[in-house]
């Protein structure tokens, strides 16, 4: 089935069977490996990316679903230069171990930032309730999001 | 985990979706948000041969409320759900209960036809439903009809909805002084207790009361005596209050797990129940 999805601002034309998930269509047919997959249950957030503008887990959803639709992943919100504000304060505040849950956390706390753009700690763990980090004990991560809301209000 | 390879269809309209259902047989299957579905086809509990998708069909989604009864279209998310001001101040229960299931990712993306239909005993909606009295609107080829939650919710994962029939809205008066109030699994997010309630008020006493549960029995039900105990009580009675919310699971084969045992899931259901009429009675 053909479908057509703006992956990263880029129209993406895929040939796909209609059960292939869309985390798989985004690693394994575009090959942006970015987008992990870590439960493949719905639990873990690892594949969280945003459609349409709002996080959704592209393990519990098929290619075919989002054809034309906006799909941000990890590798649309920055460069390696100009790191986005969220990526940034994940690396200077620590919210990472081995960085296998990052790329879901940070697509998360976006999609939190959104629609609090000045969340408390309690809202920023309730913002990430659906990612899992089995390293950090999500203390680097809360301040991580605080430090990024702060940057991207340009407070 | 990969689905069985499937037929995927997109509907354009609720007719196409029904005419769709139609052609595909028994091994037809509605998708909507796919919170549900998806999870049971990828670990192969649920093998449909087609898929109906009614994502996409326009004028299923929305809040409306005139004045007396609320209706909610059947794709609306959970996270719509969640953030309506209208809901939250005309119908606070099923606010609360669509900020406290899932997640923000499941939230964003399920919906609510998609969970009540789906029929899981142990999910949040159905005691919310039963106690907001919430009419069901299910559209087939015939012409559509209304079901009552307490009909609706038949048993697990079977509700009273057809396989040639969509749900199309949920509608129930407006219950400003609603709650519900959830003892979340620490693990799963489900609700180890979900206690509904609904309250009518007459000036400072209750007149009419509404009270279910989910997530004690193997099916959610309304707790009939507590109902008929809170019903003529004074709201700042709370003694009588106290005493109206005991034993709310009587007569309830309650489960018992590794996580809680039958007897604590019985206790913490009126524990429950009693937060949630305070929280119903809690000034806005």
């Amino acid at each position: 089935m053909n479908v057509t999805i703006c992956v990263n601002g880029e129209q993406r034309s895929l040939d796909v069977e209609p059960r292939l998930l869309l985390v798989q269509a985004l690693r394994e047919v575009l090959g942006l490996t970015g987008t992990h997959v870590g439960c493949d249950t719905s639990s873990c957030g690892a594949c969280t990316v945003l459609l349409n503008g709002v996080s959704v887990k592209s393990c519990t959803m098929f290619a075919v679903q989002a054809d034309g639709c906006n799909v941000t992943t990890i590798e649309g919100i920055g460069t390696r230069e100009d790191l986005h504000p969220m990526q940034a304060a994940f690396w200077t505040q620590h919210g990472l171990q081995c960085g296998f849950c990052t790329p879901g956390m940070i697509i998360s706390a976006l999609d939190l930032i959104r629609r609090n753009p000045d969340p408390s700690d309690a809202e920023i763990r309730a913002g990430i309730e659906g990612n899992i980090c089995r390293c950090t004990g999500y203390e680097n991560i809360v301040k991580a999001v605080t430090v990024a809301a702060a940057a991207v209000r340009g407070a | 985990m990969i689905p069985v390879a499937f037929h995927y269809i997109r509907a354009r309209d609720i007719p196409d979706a029904l005419r769709l259902l139609r052609e595909g047989g028994e091994d037809a299957k509605l998708l909507a948000g796919g919170h549900s579905l998806i999870p049971m086809m990828k670990l192969r509990l649920a093998t449909p041969g087609t898929i109906v998708d009614i994502g996409s069909v326009p004028g299923l989604a929305g809040i409306t409320h005139d004045g007396m009864r609320i209706a909610i279209g059947a794709l609306t998310t959970h996270a719509a759900l969640a953030a309506s001001r209208e809901l939250q101040e005309h119908a606070p229960a099923l606010a609360q209960a669509a900020g406290e299931l899932g997640d923000p990712q499941v939230r964003n993306r399920g919906t609510i036809g998609g969970a009540c239909a789906h029929g899981d005993p142990s999910a949040d909606y159905p005691a919310v439903m039963l106690a907001l009295d919430a009419a069901f609107t299910l559209t087939g080829e015939a012409g559509t009809r209304d079901v009552g939650a307490d009909a609706f919710f038949v048993g697990m994962f079977e509700t009273a909805l057809s396989a040639r029939e969509v749900l199309t809205s949920i509608a129930f008066a407006a219950a400003p002084n609603s709650a519900y109030v959830k003892f979340h699994h620490p693990a799963s997010g489900y609700p180890v207790v979900g206690a509904a309630v609904n309250l009518t008020l007459a000036g400072e006493r209750i007149s009419a009361a509404r009270v279910a549960l989910t997530g004690v029995g193997d099916a959610p039900f309304r707790a009939h005596a507590v109902e008929a105990a809170l019903t003529g009580a004074a709201v700042t009675d709370a003694a009588r209050l106290d005493a109206a919310c005991r034993a709310a699971a009587a007569g309830v084969d309650a489960r018992g797990d590794a996580f809680a045992s039958a007897e604590y899931r019985a206790a913490m259901a009126d524990v429950f129940v009693r937060r949630a009429v305070a929280a119903a009675l809690q000034p806005r």
